[in-house]
């Protein structure tokens, strides 16, 4: 055993007169932290990075056999899926992989602010995240592409229309997007380019100068309510800090940094061994119109935002509150790069972070819900209730077969069951009355079609004493007042 | 001033001259490499050259009065583009000779709209966009109507121009 050693140790010895690799990463290995940031609310950098490591592997794993061709692509999935060596597998991980990625980022990222380590002399290490961020975003959006079935297809359609609301270079954008005049062969190749060649490189290098920046300005200390940051002051207090209570990263720090790691990666081993990899849904062949197109998770709040705002709001919102959104998280340590680190004295920063969390995870929520969006089979696959059709008059049923024939229930629900784009059609005599129930129909109105001129007035007929039986049993229809006639005067 | 600054200017030497003419040099080799590059990357615009008269078939095949899904190769096709080549629109045939064709992306944001016949409506799957059967807008998100082709009638078969992703930059 001891002669193992002693051989391992000149092995060792061997590479390390020649390398000097040992003597030149010990001290960025072993040097000083402040003791408090030895702390779980630390790990999240690491772990982010042991999944980009995790998605670098598995992504050259699925390159082997993945054709970055648009007439082969798909069907390289489906062998990956089916009969590759843990092809199903490797294709689970990445996608759960990159899933992951986005998620323990965004985590680190709010702590990070939450932490106040964004300010002097960290603003550069912010701003390389933030760019991290993005790419990273620009990985799960190129990556999508790459599952070439049908939402991929149609995502493109999006991010190309959404590209050319672009004043003046729209149409330059659209082209250089898809690689040509229309999504095509070209714009898959374009992607592939972008999410194996370009994106990459410059994620590690932008990883790179984060790690370096962090080696070279210390871990940011645990934030103290009353401790300032001051530009003049703030290096000597840190070091004095390290000098007078720190712990060494590697073994004291490191240690958490190691268990986070791993946690991650096995939750994403998991995730995938249970759940299994994304799609590919359906051949991308844009002649199968009964595609309904969903982005991945990290898209979703984006998705529902385009179908919530008010349309005449949405070209300056992407075109003009985008780029200032990012502008703004860029530029955040350059204006709020001094002053209080702690939480507890930052009463605005914790509640954008609230805010923030709230308001992406409910559009996200929305986003999985979509109630804006018709059910577009409700006219052939949904049945009416039968409570809705027992006891009604010949007319009545009549106008039920229109609710049926005119695709009503891709918008309004009977029952619980079809659209949610209007609102529920129970109880829908309690609300209008007839002449109301008459006027909305042939005019529309309120996001609902005209539908004068696709009615015959027998049909409107019917619909309308069919609508005016959908009431409670105990709530009567609600009729129209009664005016009272003007009293004349005489005079 | 300093007076020691004064000295004249030392001739150029051989190592100046040298390190003058690598900076050059690297220059130009940027530049001129730069080109292909910066050429591959916008070679894909073409602005509204890249369009072409498509033929969609008889117009026997399109009944008056109805709307019906009408497919087509992409005219500048390349061989590996599988499935991608093909593409959908709506023609709407409203009398003998008088036409509509809808491309089938929405004027939102792409997605394919679909065609129903009962309620006349094209509604789009992604936001809920809805229009009329003359293409006008009916409800939701979209900022338009949807867009239509130019076409023509050729000995008895009908033709729409396209080739291009109908989006609110470039109409079809």
């Amino acid at each position: 055993m001891a002669k193992l050693t002693g051989g391992l140790r000149s092995v060792v010895g061997w590479f390390e007169v020649r390398t000097g690799l040992a003597e030149a990463l010990t001290p960025a290995v072993t040097h000083s932290v402040p003791r408090r940031t030895a702390s779980w609310w630390y790990v999240f950098g690491s772990a982010t990075l042991a999944l980009f490591a995790l998605q670098i592997a598995t992504g050259i794993c699925l390159a082997l056999v993945y054709v970055p061709a648009a007439d082969q692509a798909y069907q390289s999935l489906q062998y990956l899926n089916d009969q590759a060596a843990f092809g199903w597998y490797l294709r689970a991980l990445h996608f759960w992989g990159s899933n992951g990625m986005v998620l323990v980022m965004t985590l680190h990222m709010l702590q990070v602010f939450l932490f106040g380590a964004y300010k002097y002399p960290r603003e550069l290490t912010w701003i390389a995240g933030v760019l991290l961020f993005l790419c990273t975003l620009g990985m799960a959006f190129t990556g999508q592409i790459l599952r070439w079935d049908q939402d991929a297809y149609w995502g493109l359609g999006i991010g190309a229309s959404i590209a050319a609301r672009a004043p003046v270079v729209g149409s330059t954008l659209v082209h250089v997007l898809l690689g040509g005049p229309i999504i095509a062969g070209r714009t898959l190749s374009r992607f592939f380019a972008l999410h194996v060649f370009v994106i990459p490189g410059i994620l590690i290098a932008l990883t790179g100068l984060h790690l370096w920046l962090v080696l070279r300005l210390g871990v940011n200390e645990w934030p103290m309510p009353g401790r300032v940051v001051d530009r003049e002051t703030y290096r000597k207090r840190y070091e004095d800090e390290v000098h007078r209570d720190g712990v060494p990263f590697f073994p004291v720090a490191a240690r958490k940094d190691m268990v986070g790691m791993a946690a991650v990666v096995l939750a994403v081993l998991t995730c995938a061994a249970i759940f299994g990899p994304n799609g590919p849904h359906g051949v991308p062949d844009p002649t199968v119109t009964d595609a309904s197109p969903r982005p991945d998770f990290y898209f979703l709040s984006l998705f529902a935002l385009l179908a919530l705002l008010p349309p005449w709001t949405e070209t300056v919102i992407l075109l003009v509150g985008m780029p200032l959104t990012i502008a703004l998280l860029l530029a955040l340590p350059l204006f709020a790069g001094t002053g209080e680190k702690s939480w507890r004295r930052r009463p605005v920063a914790v509640l954008s972070v609230v805010l923030i969390v709230l308001v992406v995870t409910t559009l996200a929520a929305l986003g999985v819900m979509s109630p804006w969006s018709p059910v577009m089979d409700a006219g052939t696959a949904l049945a009416t209730p039968v409570p809705y059709v027992q006891g009604r008059a010949p007319l009545e049923l009549q106008g039920a077969l229109v609710v049926q024939n005119k695709q009503c229930r891709n918008c309004h629900s009977l029952d619980g069951e079809g659209g949610r784009r209007g609102p529920a059609l129970d109880g829908v005599a309690t609300r209008l009355t007839r002449d109301q129930l008459i006027r909305q129909v042939l005019q529309g109105g309120g996001n609902m079609p005209a539908y004068g001129k696709n009615l015959a007035p027998a049909e409107v007929n019917a619909l309308v004493a069919f609508l005016e039986t959908l009431h409670p049993p105990n709530q009567p229809p609600v009729r129209a007042p009664v005016t009272p006639r003007p009293v004349a005067h005489q005079n | 001033m300093c007076a020691n600054h004064d000295s004249p200017p030392s001739p150029p030497s051989r190592r100046g001259f040298l390190f003058t003419l690598g900076l050059a040099l690297s220059a130009a080799a940027a530049t001129l490499a730069g080109i292909p590059i910066i050429g591959s990357i916008f070679g894909p615009v073409r602005g509204r050259a890249g369009q072409a008269w498509i033929k969609l078939g008889a117009v026997g095949s399109f009944p008056a009065g109805q709307t019906r899904l009408a497919t087509y190769e992409n005219p500048f096709r390349v061989a590996w583009d599988g499935p991608t080549a093909k593409i959908a629109c709506w023609v709407r045939r409203i009398g003998d000779d008088q036409f509509q064709v809808f491309a089938i992306n929405c004027a939102h944001l792409g997605c394919p709209v679909r065609w129903f016949p009962q309620s006349r409506l094209f509604m789009c799957p992604c936001h809920g966009g809805a229009y009329y059967e003359d293409g006008s807008r009916a409800s939701g998100p979209p900022p338009r109507g949807l867009f239509e082709y130019e076409y023509q009638i050729r000995e008895g078969q009908l033709w729409v121009r396209g080739g291009q992703l109908p989006t609110l930059a470039g109409p079809v």
